[in-house]
């Protein structure tokens, strides 16, 4: 009864601290740290290694936009949540960005109030099957049982699919990702279906990962990116000029090795001065130093190596860019003038 | 023919034999072993077969789990290890992968807690058991209750860290409120002695503790290197969680359970209200409510630790559970009790601490630890909310690409650290019950 008390009397101290209500950009500033949010662990965009540090592609999106406004990539504070927390911590200004692979939709983006400021993975639903069972299309699926996680978009994807074409198959629920390598791996199921890039980091799991086929058809659009509450559009165009900043130095060249030399003095190429700060005043027209391109793009480089750090061809995860390469390069990367 | 004993009888044996071993069938392992497991074909029958189930169940786990893996870097070079040493079952290397236990033993265990700070939760930890000990255990020195007073406000400092006058303040508030108690008891009666130290008490933690703690801590700041909450992971959080949930129900558990049975109209209400209220909704839409909607409710900006509205809401739970057992307690109790405690002249405390407790509580002994059990089993749900307990960092871990596709192990190895603290407390509660011989 005491303690309670006491605790209480901690509720009461915490409550009398936090006390702001400008903008988030002005909030992050005073506070020296960056909350972001991030998922619990999906391989490859989001875990904590051995030490504690959070690695992946999803984390170095947290990373650019912590060096850009504050200069220093390590003033993060990384709230995990799950997918039933995330939309509520962001809502409530629990965090103050929130980079967990979720898809841009449009009752997320109006119903919901959130704005997404991009995309930073270009992802689809596919489905994992063994070699054995002999299919070569989604479309030999008739009469599969097909596993997959229950309460996602995926759900709902997979049954408009198979009604589409006119096909049936028999949706064994499971809860998280383990449980479905599980339950293919012990026959449970012929097919799990899930987003793309998780099949991939999922194949790479099994011993035999050449057994396992990921078939040819994406049976729906799913654009992951960063995402940041309505209303507060300076901090919005924060997070999204900073991803833009990560995508636009691959697109011009930028890389981590040859951004000192390119950073020391005005080059030949405009827009590049201009992204770096050595011409125009674009890093003050968003409050920030003039060098914050700089250090978003210094924190672990563009977006190309970023990507083939954590999950490219390299990697055990091992995606190729396909979509995500840049628009010159067939894919869907397009970041707009920096002008 | 002589009627003489001894001409009708041709031996009689005049000294006692020496006493003989029993027949080895009879004593020893053998002996044990017929009356236990081969007493009668069908007992013998059950035996052969629980062996035979136990060698089967031993056989198909053992060659997993003794695995040379332990110093492996990850799920590939487990499986190499594997395939060297030859063994290969029917899905490729088959054996338990224990190099993931070896790399991240200690983040389980502490989360992301610094590691050159790790003495720190240890530490809290032991002197809560030495506070622990003289309530647990007669035999214990009495000179421990000091540590028993002191660890509400040296456990929480040495977890979280900071300046040392906060806890020194919030303890002063205690002080207050007890000398208040004390005195001004004689002036407006006992029930106005108790409001009154707890109106102080509370306006000191309001409205003067923090900026006196802050004042001091600028005069001498003494102090430790402060722990973020969000660095609090792995078994670390659960006990916390479990210890505060636990230290604090039982009192709280006891006030709400005297409350219900309480004359005082509202007083009960509250106490009903409050225990029906939290028994009727599971402990998750609790933590949902923790985690979720109390962020909604509270001004923006505000930043109420996710550590402390857990503790909250799972020491609450605890509560009214406890309430009810201990209820079921004083409900056994014969009437004959209370109204002995009456006739001896005690007042309500006094019979409730002399005559009451002692004996409801012995009575509730089985169910106050099974409550115990159920809310330490239940502190891994805070994974939902995307606290990193151990089962919420397994997951984390396994989204390692060195990890990925590890599962048994890793629950395996968090399953084992469960069971020897559940383990622990139930023996603890048959010590104790054999100790107290609750034989009413």
């Amino acid at each position: 009864m005491k303690n309670a008390i006491f605790f209480g009397a901690l509720t009461i101290a915490g409550l009398a601290a936090g006390a702001a209500a400008a903008g988030t950009l002005d909030d992050v500033k005073a506070r020296g740290k960056l909350n972001c949010g991030v998922s619990t662990g999906v391989a490859g965009f989001a875990q904590p290694d051995a030490n504690g540090e959070w690695q992946g592609f999803d984390v170095a999106v947290c990373r650019a936009v912590a060096a850009a406004v504050l200069g220093d990539a390590t003033a993060i504070e990384f709230v995990p949540t799950t997918g039933k927390t995330r939309f509520t911590a962001l809502a409530s200004g629990e965090i103050d960005m929130l980079a967990r692979n979720t898809t841009w939709t449009f009752s997320r983006d109006v119903d919901l109030k959130f704005e997404f400021v991009g995309v930073n993975y270009y992802d689809g639903q596919g489905f994992l099957a063994p070699k054995e069972l002999g299919v070569t299309s989604a479309k030999d699926l008739d009469g599969a049982t097909i596993c997959i996680q229950t309460g996602t978009t995926t759900e709902l994807n997979l049954a408009d699919y198979f009604r589409v074409n006119n096909i049936a198959y028999e949706p064994v629920p499971i809860e998280t990702n383990a449980e479905a390598l599980q339950q293919l791996g012990a026959g449970a199921c012929d097919s799990y279906t899930t987003d793309a890039s998780g099949l991939a980091a999922s194949r790479a799991t099994f011993e035999n990962s050449a057994d396992w086929v990921i078939l040819p058809e994406i049976i729906s659009k799913e654009p992951l990116g960063p995402l940041v509450r309505h209303g507060d559009s300076e901090w919005g165009d924060v997070v999204r000029w900073t991803l833009n900043a990560l995508i636009a130095a691959e697109e011009l060249g930028v890389t981590s090795a040859n951004m000192a030399d390119l950073a020391s003095a005005p080059g030949d190429n405009p827009e590049i001065n201009r992204m770096l700060g050595t011409e125009g005043t674009l890093g003050e027209m968003l409050g920030l130093d003039a060098d914050w391109a700089q250090k978003a793009i210094g924190v672990a480089g563009n977006y190309g190596e970023i990507f083939e750090k954590n999950i490219g061809e390299n990697t055990p995860i091992g995606l190729a860019r396909g979509l995500n390469a840049q628009w010159t390069e067939g894919g869907l990367l397009y970041a707009p003038p920096f002008r | 023919m002589s009627n003489t004993h001894s001409d009708t009888v041709r031996f009689v044996r005049e000294t006692m034999l020496t006493e003989q071993a029993p027949p080895i069938t009879a004593a020893g392992p053998v002996g044990w072993a017929r009356a236990n497991l081969f007493d009668g074909w069908f007992n013998s029958a059950l035996t052969i077969i629980s062996l035979v189930l136990i060698y089967m169940v031993l056989a198909a786990i053992l060659p997993w789990v003794i695995s040379p893996t332990w110093n492996a870097g990850s799920l590939t070079e487990c499986r190499e290890i594997l395939v060297a040493a030859g063994s290969v079952g029917e899905h490729g290397a088959s054996g338990a992968c224990w190099g993931v236990i070896r790399e991240r033993w200690l983040q389980l265990l502490f989360g992301f807690y610094p590691s050159e700070l790790y003495w720190r939760p240890i530490l809290a930890f032991l002197l809560t058991g030495a506070a622990l000990a003289p309530v647990l255990f007669s035999g214990a020195s009495r000179k421990l209750f000091y540590v028993t007073a002191a660890i509400p406000f040296v456990m929480p400092w040495l977890l979280w860290g900071g300046t040392i006058w906060g806890p020194i303040s919030i303890a002063v508030g205690f002080v207050i409120g007890f000398f208040a108690n004390r005195y001004l008891s004689d002036v407006f009666g006992s029930l106005g002695g108790i409001i009154a130290g707890v109106a102080l008490a509370l306006i000191w933690w309001l409205f003067l503790s923090g900026s006196v703690a802050d004042v001091l801590s600028g005069i001498i700041p003494i102090g430790i290197e402060p722990v973020a909450s969000r660095d609090f992971g792995g078994f670390m959080l659960s006990i916390t969680i479990g210890l505060v949930a636990i230290g604090l129900s039982l009192p709280l558990g006891i006030v709400l359970a005297l409350g219900r049975q309480s004359d005082l109209l509202i007083v009960k209400a509250i106490c009903v209200g409050f225990i029906e209220f939290i028994r009727g909704v599971p402990l998750i839409t609790l933590l949902f409510v923790a985690s979720t909607l109390l962020n909604i409710f509270l001004p923006p900006g505000t930043n109420f630790d996710i550590i402390l509205r857990v503790l909250i809401m799972v020491t609450l739970f605890a509560a009214a559970y406890m309430a009810e057992v201990i209820r079921g307690g004083l409900a056994a109790l014969p009437r004959g009790q209370y109204e002995g405690a009456d006739s001896l002249g005690l007042d309500y405390w006094q019979s409730q601490r002399l005559i009451i407790m002692p004996q409801a509580l012995k009575i509730s002994i089985p169910g106050i630890v099974s409550t115990f059990i159920g809310v330490f089993k239940d502190t891994t749900l805070v994974s939902i909310i995307g606290l990193l307990d151990p089962l919420g960092l397994s997951n984390g871990i396994r989204a390692d690409t060195n990890w990925n596709g590890i599962v048994w192990e890793l629950y395996g190895f968090i399953a084992l650290l469960f069971f020897v603290f559940c383990f622990s407390m139930s023996r603890y509660s048959m010590y104790l019950e054999r100790k107290l011989k609750t034989t009413n």
